[in-house]
């Protein structure tokens, strides 16, 4: 009773608590992150250093007015920032934040759950993602958030193929969709697996970039064309779903990425026995600081790139990254065949 | 017990949501009907502890395929009024007369198909088959059913290059 409901339960309350505290403070960082880059000082005023200004944001959107356009879709405008939250939050159901803990004379696994096909899990899930953004711009009865959301889907939908692409031959590599024996593998092989598949590691990045909407990809959000997105015309709340259900993402990415390439849970090196002092730090914390390495990444490229160019984004994602990724697929499946 | 009321409640939705997506008036609405629709039969593929193509269900078919459906839909006007679309040479008989040759195979199926002994989901569960879904279906695929999986890889290309020929004439 307690091991098949009890623990997961608990498990899943606490990583959705700490998904959703990370998402609001993400939204901080990235804005002194901007800050210090700009030589500004960001947000100062609530609490110190301004760390509690994410709770003062949290208010005041809660507390704006809630419109739905006139003759707008109802039901489907409602449903559309939850259906892009949802999707991003579910997706931690399969990272695995660490091996096992021994805690209150039992052994937990520090994942909610290990199925044989998770990766193709999280792929899914992410796919479901794309409607909340064209039902949210086509719901608005808009013209821009229309265009916005015809922008955002097509540029999804391109670069899905790119990183699915990339994916299969990190799948080859590890030989297994289970993210636990991902990590382990690259345990047994005693190398992270960015070194063994640089270049998928390079297209996936470059793919998380376009699939959160970020810089220099943020085509959805492009306001000087569009007067905002897909979401223009949402308010308050609803509008703080988008605005936090993208911050999710690129942590869901950052998750992603770090379990596929950064070895996970796993200390750098795990070959190399000098090295073994390293693992004093819990595997926990080798995950976050890798994940939170990745976000900073995130924000860094956001304050230095500039957006790209529509056309110039479709031959990048159609011309470049997918020939690249299945050239990659090939090069993997030879060299698995030769060695 | 609890795989027999999933398995009742999760054939419900899915029969409800079918008939949704050919009742509702409103054609996106329609289309998102056929996304839940999608979405309950992937979760019936897990009852079967057939994870692969759960998975495989969503990506596709309701991440894929029915998002393309959504942009022609929305990007088309289909606000026309109800008497466009009853087009006077409509033939209600061979509707009956279809749904009445579907129906008679479906009786067929049950009383001479013989599906053999239904499979105890519990030692499902903990077989093989779960446990190594990917690689079962990869080995199937690739060995009995080699030549059916390249025949249809051979279809998707050449309607791939008919699409770009009929899009781009002069290419």
């Amino acid at each position: 009773m307690i091991d098949t409901y009890f623990i997961p339960l608990v498990k899943i309350l606490f990583v959705l608590n700490a998904t959703l505290i990370a998402v609001t403070y993400m939204v901080l960082l990235e804005r002194k992150v901007i800050a210090w880059v700009q030589v500004r000082l960001g947000p100062m005023r609530v609490g110190p250093y301004g760390i509690l200004q994410p709770i003062a944001d949290a208010v005041k959107l809660i507390l704006k007015e809630d419109i739905t356009p006139a003759r707008a879709d109802k039901w489907v405008f409602t449903a559309a920032p939850i259906l892009v939250m949802v999707p991003a939050l579910i997706t931690f159901a399969v990272i695995p934040f660490g091996p096992s803990v021994h805690l209150f004379g039992r052994d937990i696994p520090l994942y909610i759950t290990d199925v044989n096909v998770g990766l193709l899990y999280i792929v899914s899930v992410a796919s479901i993602g794309v409607y909340g953004i064209i039902l949210g711009g086509w719901a608005s009865n808009s013209k821009f958030p229309l265009l916005a959301s015809l922008r955002a889907s097509a540029q999804l939908i391109s670069y899905e193929v790119a990183v699915t692409m990339t994916l299969v031959s990190l799948i080859m590599t590890a030989g297994s969709l289970s993210m636990v024996k991902i990590v382990e593998s690259q345990f047994n092989a005693g190398l992270w697996f960015i070194f063994v598949q640089p270049v998928a590691f390079v297209l996936f990045f470059i793919g998380g970039l376009a699939e959160t909407n970020r810089a220099p990809f943020d085509m959805a959000e492009a306001e000087q064309e569009l007067t905002g997105g897909f979401h223009t015309e949402y308010s308050g709340m609803r509008f703080a779903l988008f605005f936090l259900a993208e911050y999710a993402n690129m942590i869901v990415v950052s998750a992603v990425a770090t379990t596929l390439f950064l070895g996970g849970w796993l200390a750098p090196f795990p070959n190399v026995a000098w090295l073994n002092v390293l693992e004093l730090i819990p595997s926990w914390m080798w995950f976050l600081m890798k994940t939170f390495a990745f976000l900073y990444v995130f924000l860094w490229v956001r304050a230095t790139l500039p957006r790209y160019r529509y056309d110039q984004l479709m031959r990048l994602g159609w011309k470049v990254l997918i020939p690249i990724a299945i050239a990659n697929v090939v090069v993997t499946g030879i060299v698995k065949v030769l060695f | 017990m609890g795989n027999a009321i999933a398995f009742y409640v999760i054939s419900a939705l899915i029969l409800g949501f079918a008939m949704l997506v050919v009742t509702t008036k409103n054609t996106v609405h329609a289309v998102l009907f056929l996304v839940l629709n999608f979405l309950a039969v992937a979760a019936l593929y897990v009852l079967l502890t057939a994870q692969f193509l759960a998975a495989i269900q969503v990506l596709v078919y309701a991440g894929g395929i029915v998002v393309l459906y959504l942009f022609v839909v929305m990007l088309v006007n289909l606000k026309r009024p109800p008497e466009d679309h009853s087009a006077p040479q409509r033939r209600p008989w061979l509707g009956f007369a279809l749904a009445g040759v579907v129906l008679a195979q479906l009786g067929a199926i049950l009383v001479w198909g013989g599906a053999g002994d239904p499979v105890d989901p519990h030692t499902m569960q903990n077989s093989d088959l779960a446990l190594n879904n990917v690689e079962r279906i990869g080995m199937l695929l690739y060995t009995d059913y080699f030549i059916p999986f390249e025949v249809a890889s051979m279809l998707l290309l050449v309607a791939m290059v008919g699409a770009i020929i009929l899009a781009k004439r002069e290419l």
